[in-house]
């Protein structure tokens, strides 16, 4: 018998909206209450039944839900995002990704590596173990939601690109095409590539992602498709989305937000209610939820977005105020 | 105005009544103002305004409040330039529209969004300086909208006009207010502030015109 260990990160199943298509794996979880579940850093589960049937992508592997994070509409995941080339507004993404043309996909690995060269999306995808993670999302901005990705570690991908021992960081680059992505009225001129990085062992932590799937289907365009990174444990904004590129580097590599305006966003921009943004207080978060009359419920923000336990350690001895 | 001599027969047109331009007038700012804020309560009560409905309806709320300030701005201006005076008979109707957005853009923020919850309200009003802004353009307000009636407007006399120049402060801390909100996305707020100091400029010209000459 598997004995399910509770984490402070999970999160109680009394907080979060369900989705219709999660219904069913309640029944199912009544059903398998008995067998007990795994718990992986705070995201395992037990297997899915229903889940699972919705249209998995090629290589999907057992998915990991545990019972207690209930995720957000997929309207709401879809409908309510940050994608500035397609937009500034939460809706614009949802209303203009669709020209996004994600197939076929090309991602150049270069800078301090074995392995550098440009893979096809398949080939970068295919070694990898699909698995579905649900994790808390918290933008910035103050609000959150509970999604459930799909996806596989980033470590997977990193380990097969065999960086050198000199290699200490490792850049990304979105996209940047303005055939795909026309600017309507007005695009902010924040330096385009959309550009975001991480610390080598953040990026080969096991709860960062490389995500291609959203509740269990292809991951939509809005979302960051075809390929999007997902770091938990940070502000949205260093999830980048619809990757093109990815570079090892020594230096800790230039990033869009903290370039445009260094005195509010910081590289590492991990979640942390105890640093507040120069506009705005990180203390508490709208949870969205749809449900509600206005749409959100107010709650605390927890340090590195309830992931403590499992990454406080990679910034043991950093003074996180000065390094936000 | 004469009839078209061009069109033979043709009915002459009813010449211009000012009295009935400006009440036609009068009937299109009632109407503009009260179409956002019916839009956005039938919306809102059919879940129609999104994920986020609390956000649209103060972002929708501060935009209208911008309009009404700017327009009142342009009245003066407005005059100046086409000499159509009668046109200032509007100005405290747009004037008062522009603080009654005001009050609900803060009454949204303070109860949707904070819930009335005073301790954060304060923190905020104290902290983020777009809020302080905000808060302070829509303070100075108060005397303003308190003091349009007639009876204040003559018991103010010369000091009226003084204490009404208020608006440009206000008006400029709401474009402040926009400003600093904003993440990277700066094009509207430079569209108000343009426009403010394009309102402002004009006022200025005609104002060293009128100043009589040093010898």
């Amino acid at each position: 018998m598997i004995i399910r260990i509770s984490k402070k990160s999970d999160i109680p199943s009394s907080e979060i909206t369900p989705e219709s298509a999660y219904i069913n794996r309640r029944k199912f979880l009544g059903a398998s209450a008995g067998i007990g579940a795994a718990a992986f850093l705070g995201v395992g589960s037990p297997d899915m039944g229903p889940f699972h049937a919705a249209s998995p992508l090629p290589g999907a592997g057992r998915p990991r839900t545990p019972q207690d994070l209930e995720p957000n509409t997929f309207e709401e995941i879809t409908t309510y995002n940050n994608f500035y080339e397609f937009g500034t507004g939460k809706e614009d993404p949802s209303k203009h990704a669709h020209a996004l043309v994600t197939k076929p996909w090309t991602i150049k690995v270069d800078g301090l590596c074995n392995n550098p060269g440009d893979y096809a999306l398949e080939d970068f995808i295919t070694p990898s173990t699909i698995e579905d993670r649900v994790y808390r999302f918290r933008c910035v901005e103050a609000w959150s939601m509970v999604i459930p990705w799909r996806g596989f570690p980033l470590a997977d991908v990193i380990n097969r690109a065999e960086p050198n021992t000199s290699a200490r960081y490792v850049a990304f680059e979105t996209l940047w095409d303005p055939e795909q992505m026309p600017e309507r009225l007005w695009r902010p001129r924040i330096g385009w590539p959309y550009r975001e990085g991480l610390r080598l062992d953040e990026a080969l932590h096991p709860l960062t992602l490389m995500v291609n799937g959203l509740y269990g289907k292809e991951l939509p365009n809005q979302n960051g498709a075809p390929l999007r990174l997902i770091v938990p444990w940070k502000y949205g904004f260093k999830s980048i989305k619809s990757i093109v590129r990815m570079t090892f580097t020594e230096d800790e590599p230039p990033t869009t937000w903290a370039t445009q305006t260094p005195g509010e966003y910081g590289f590492y921009s991990n979640v942390n209610p105890d640093v507040r943004h120069p506009r705005w207080s990180q203390s508490r978060e709208k949870l969205i939820d749809s449900s509600k009359l206005f749409g959100y419920r107010w709650q605390e923000t927890q340090f590195l977005n309830g992931y403590a336990d499992e990454v406080a350690h990679l910034y043991e001895g950093m003074d996180l105020k000065k390094f936000f | 105005m004469k009839p078209d001599p061009a069109v033979p027969g043709a009915r002459p047109r009813r010449a211009a009544n000012p009295r009935r331009q400006i009440l036609l007038l009068k009937t299109a700012i009632w109407a503009i103002g009260l179409a956002p804020i019916l839009w956005l309560s039938v919306s809102f009560f059919q879940r129609n305004l999104g994920i986020n409905p609390v956000e649209k309806i103060i972002h929708i709320q501060g935009r209208w409040t911008l309009v009404f300030l700017l327009a009142a701005m342009a009245v003066t201006p407005i005059r100046r330039l086409t000499g159509w005076n009668r046109i200032i008979q509007v100005r405290r109707l747009v004037g008062l529209f522009a603080f009654a957005y005001a009050c609900i853009h803060f009454l949204a923020y303070a109860g949707m969004d904070q819930l009335f919850a005073l301790s954060y309200i304060l923190e905020d009003v104290r902290d983020r300086r777009y809020i302080t802004a905000g808060f302070a353009g829509l303070v100075l307000m108060i005397p303003l909208a308190v003091t349009s009636t007639r009876g204040w407007i003559r018991r103010l006399g010369k000091r009226w006009q003084r204490l009404h120049r208020l608006a440009y402060v206000a008006a400029g801390l709401g474009v402040l207010h926009y400003f600093w909100k904003v993440k990277g996305d700066t094009f509207w707020p430079l569209v108000a502030a343009l426009t403010l100091a394009g309102l402002f400029a004009v006022r200025l010209a005609y104002r060293k015109k009128r100043l009589p000459r040093k010898k």
